[in-house]
């Protein structure tokens, strides 16, 4: 492998495991906020049990989002120098205001969350658990920004031959990045969803002895699920046809459609395929599904790989303009099958949810909602693969290609030992993290603490988590 | 003075930000193993510092991401020369940062030690590798005419850069064990105490040595100026100060010499901002990495906004958290 294999290997590799814990925090820090907000508001016990359990889970998935974040931020100027160099008066700019606005926010919150239990008075303690949502909600605003800026840039002006910001706010308001944040939201809070009703499922199937209080978590999680998958769906599929509209690529690859179609119909599988097989067997083929998945029309044209191809070889000087299609077509497939069990399964639970008791006697439900723990993360993996991968060859669309971004001073030596040296690092923390996953939400829930069983508005005193 | 100048100032503000508030829980995860006698002990020293050291340390990520941002150009060619040192202090970085919350997540002593064992060699990593970075900085690297670093990793690890990262380590020790005395009550107080009595004098020697040498390399005589005498004195009126059992204000006193160390650094670079030991017309300076006027002001507005929020919500914490960790409180804490 050479260096550019190596630093991009690298940097897909650790960005893939950043994005294992993200999506976690964001969704269990509101999902807590709001089991809080319930526990203030109603003041029963049970809820709190439920905070505290739940904020422990949030909290060890905190300390790995935060250190595999730090990685995130150096490496752009470590491996991808060129990149840094070239587009650092733009790209920066949001990565500054995150660590600014968002990552202060978060982390100086969580601390006083995780600590200021029977130091603040309630109603400042839970808006410090809001606070930690805010800041990890932020903090996702600005870096989507930023991406958004390599998949469409906007709000620049080129001179001598470099891109330089001429207008922030329109890098605020990039259409790819106002329906990519919003998708990344929806999917965080459904992968907190998930995580949250997996490990209920399994106290409830494993008749553990506060059964009767994680059928409010399952029934929360459940709740959420359902709407905001729903949602999530609907703006994922917007989103790809804005993608559409400026990576056609893009699309045209997660389709693998090499000509150009109009009306176009969409494959459920393909035997074969990538980019020396232009002609796979498709099997089940939907009429006018990609037209409208692609345009949001009927009968809307999908140019294919082969005529984008010529025009941008016309463009932008000879070379390959086609990224992976064997990656596109299946990323995109995984992560839609996936999200449409997910919402299968958040049916059939809001389905028993209706019937009243069966919830926590269904064993076959609380079976598969435990082991759909994994769904999310092959979602958001998949949906990440879709995305960066359909920008390539380029690093940011139409200015620079990936190839020319990487750091001329770094050496393949250096590369090797990096790789090897984060690989065995993001190992064991993963692992790690898993495991005290699995261990602490496998739990029996705590007992309250005496003084939190006082009636609701009467000043409590939990004692504060130490380390 | 210009949007450039206010962008070096800033930055130089962050960096010294960085290590004055994170410089004292890297001290104390450097001495919780030799402060603490036992795992309460530990225990309570590693809670000193609980809430507060992951806010402490977004102060690099905003450095960082500032360079980012305003000098392009530095960041691009420092962060990618300093290639596998970066590596180096990220996993030092990851083994600190996860050992605070997966320490006490299995009561077994083995699971502890290793987990106490990361916490320190971390601690001890992440002030020395900045500070020989910082040293390089000023000691002056290969570097060509198109901004590239040219050298390997050995040329980083040069007498004057590690010098700077022991000055730097030892300022943290100091500082460390002065906030332990301050946050602390009982044996653990004491013990940081008198590591800081003691840690404090060696501490100013080693930075007039290195104020010495910085001058020397730099041609200008070895007579320090008012800041770094400022700096130097600080550290020995610390270790009078905690003698006397003025906790507080040797805090105040080894804060004084943690900062002003870390402005004179880059005060001595201004207006560079990495020095070309290859030829002086390819030094790196504030004017030829910075971006261009408009995202400076995008950046200064956002700055004028939300640093003074920071610094509010940042006080109110260490208000909220100013009561002293007691080994009895963790005992009870933990039902021992």
């Amino acid at each position: 492998m050479d260096k550019l294999d190596l630093a991009r290997w690298q940097f897909a590799a650790t960005s893939i495991n950043h994005f294992f814990f993200v999506p976690v925090t964001i969704g269990l820090a509101f999902l807590t906020a709001l089991l809080q907000t319930a526990w203030y508001r109603n003041g029963k016990p049970e809820y709190l049990r439920l905070v505290r359990f739940f904020g422990v889970l949030l909290v060890i998935n905190i300390a790995v989002g935060v250190v595999t974040g730090l990685v995130q931020e150096f490496q752009f100027g470590m491996s991808w120098s060129a990149y840094s160099r070239l587009v650092g008066n733009i790209f920066g700019a949001p990565l500054a205001m995150e660590g600014l606005v968002a990552f202060f926010l978060e982390s100086t919150f969580l601390g006083l969350w995780i600590f200021g239990w029977d130091k603040l008075p309630r109603g400042l303690h839970l808006a410090t658990i809001w606070l930690v949502s805010a800041g990890s909600l932020l903090s996702a605003l600005f870096i989507l920004a930023a991406n958004s800026w390599m998949q469409h840039p906007v709000g620049y002006k080129m001179v001598h031959g470099k891109p330089q910001l001429n207008d922030i706010w329109a890098v605020m308001t990039n259409p790819v990045f106002l329906w990519g944040y919003t998708h990344v939201v929806l999917d965080s809070i459904v992968t907190g969803c998930v995580v949250m009703l997996a490990v209920s499922a399994w106290q409830l199937r494993k008749g553990s002895a506060s059964k009767e209080i994680f059928r409010h978590s399952a029934r929360l999680s459940i709740g959420l699920l359902v709407p905001v998958l729903a949602v999530d769906m609907l703006v994922g599929s917007e989103l790809g046809v804005i993608e559409g509209r400026y990576q056609p690529m893009k699309i045209a690859a997660a389709e693998a459609q090499w000509q150009t179609c109009q009306p176009c119909s969409f494959s459920m599988f393909q035997i074969g395929g990538g980019n020396n097989d232009h002609t796979p067997t498709q099997i089940i083929e939907i009429p006018h599904l990609l037209s409208l998945l692609a345009t949001n029309s009927w009968n809307g044209k999908v140019v294919g790989l082969t005529p984008l191809q010529n025009q941008y070889s016309a463009k932008y000087g000879p070379g390959n303009y086609v990224p992976n299609v064997f990656v596109q077509y299946w990323a995109m497939r995984v992560m839609a099958y996936t999200a449409s069990l997910v919402f299968l399964l958040g049916l059939w639970g809001l389905w028993l949810m209706w019937r009243r008791k069966s919830l926590a006697n269904s064993r076959w439900f609380l079976f598969l909602a435990t082991w759909f723990v994994i769904a999310p993360f092959l979602i958001n993996t998949a949906g990440w693969l879709l995305t960066e991968s359909g920008r390539q060859p380029w690093v940011v669309q139409g200015i620079m290609l990936t190839k020319n971004g990487v750091s001329p001073s770094v050496t393949t030596t250096d590369l090797w030992i990096s790789v090897v040296g984060f690989g065995l690092i993001y190992t064991a923390i993963a692992l790690l993290d898993a495991v005290l996953m699995v261990r602490y939400g496998r739990r029996e829930l705590a007992p309250a603490p005496s003084e939190g069983t006082a009636e609701a508005g009467q000043q409590v005193r939990v004692p504060s988590v130490l380390y | 003075m210009t949007l450039v100048q206010f962008w070096f100032l800033l930055i130089a503000v962050v960096w010294t930000g960085f290590f004055v508030l994170e410089g004292f829980d890297l001290g104390v995860g450097m001495l919780h193993g030799v402060l603490g006698q036992d795992d309460a002990g530990r225990r309570a020293a590693i809670n000193t510092i609980g809430p507060l050291w992951d806010g402490n340390e977004v102060w690099l990520i905003v450095a960082a991401a500032a360079m980012f941002a305003a000098f392009p150009g530095w960041y691009a060619t420092m962060f990618s020369g300093f290639y596998l040192a970066l590596v180096l202090l990220l996993a030092a970085l990851i083994a600190r940062g996860i050992s605070f919350e997966y320490r006490g997540k299995r009561d077994t002593a083995s699971w502890r030690r290793t987990f106490d064992g990361l916490l320190t060699g971390g601690s001890v990593l992440v002030p020395l590798l900045i500070g020989v970075a910082l040293g390089d900085l000023l000691h002056g690297l290969p570097i060509n005419a198109s901004q590239e670093y040219t050298g390997s990793f050995w040329n980083l690890l040069q007498p004057y850069g590690l010098y700077t990262g022991i000055t730097l380590v030892a300022i943290c020790v100091v500082h460390g064990a002065t906030f332990i005395a301050l946050k602390s009550v009982g044996d653990l107080s004491v013990r940081g105490a008198n590591l800081a009595t003691r840690g404090a004098p060696v501490a100013g020697i080693v930075l007039l040595g290195w104020v010495i040498w910085t001058h020397a390399i730099a041609g200008k005589g070895v007579l320090p100026n008012p800041v770094e005498v400022i700096a130097v004195l600080a550290l020995f009126a610390g270790a009078w100060l905690i003698h006397d059992g003025r906790q507080g204000w040797a805090f105040a006193a080894t804060t004084v010499a943690m900062a002003l160390t870390v402005l004179s650094i880059f005060s001595e670079l201004y207006p560079r901002v990495m020095i070309s030991s290859t030829s002086s017309a390819y030094n790196l300076t504030i004017h030829n990495t910075a971006s261009p006027g408009y995202t400076l002001k995008v950046m200064t507005v956002i700055v004028a906004i939300f640093l003074p929020v920071v610094l509010a919500y940042t006080a109110w914490t260490y208000y909220v958290f100013r009561r002293r960790i007691s080994v009895t409180d963790i005992r009870a804490h933990s039902g021992e």
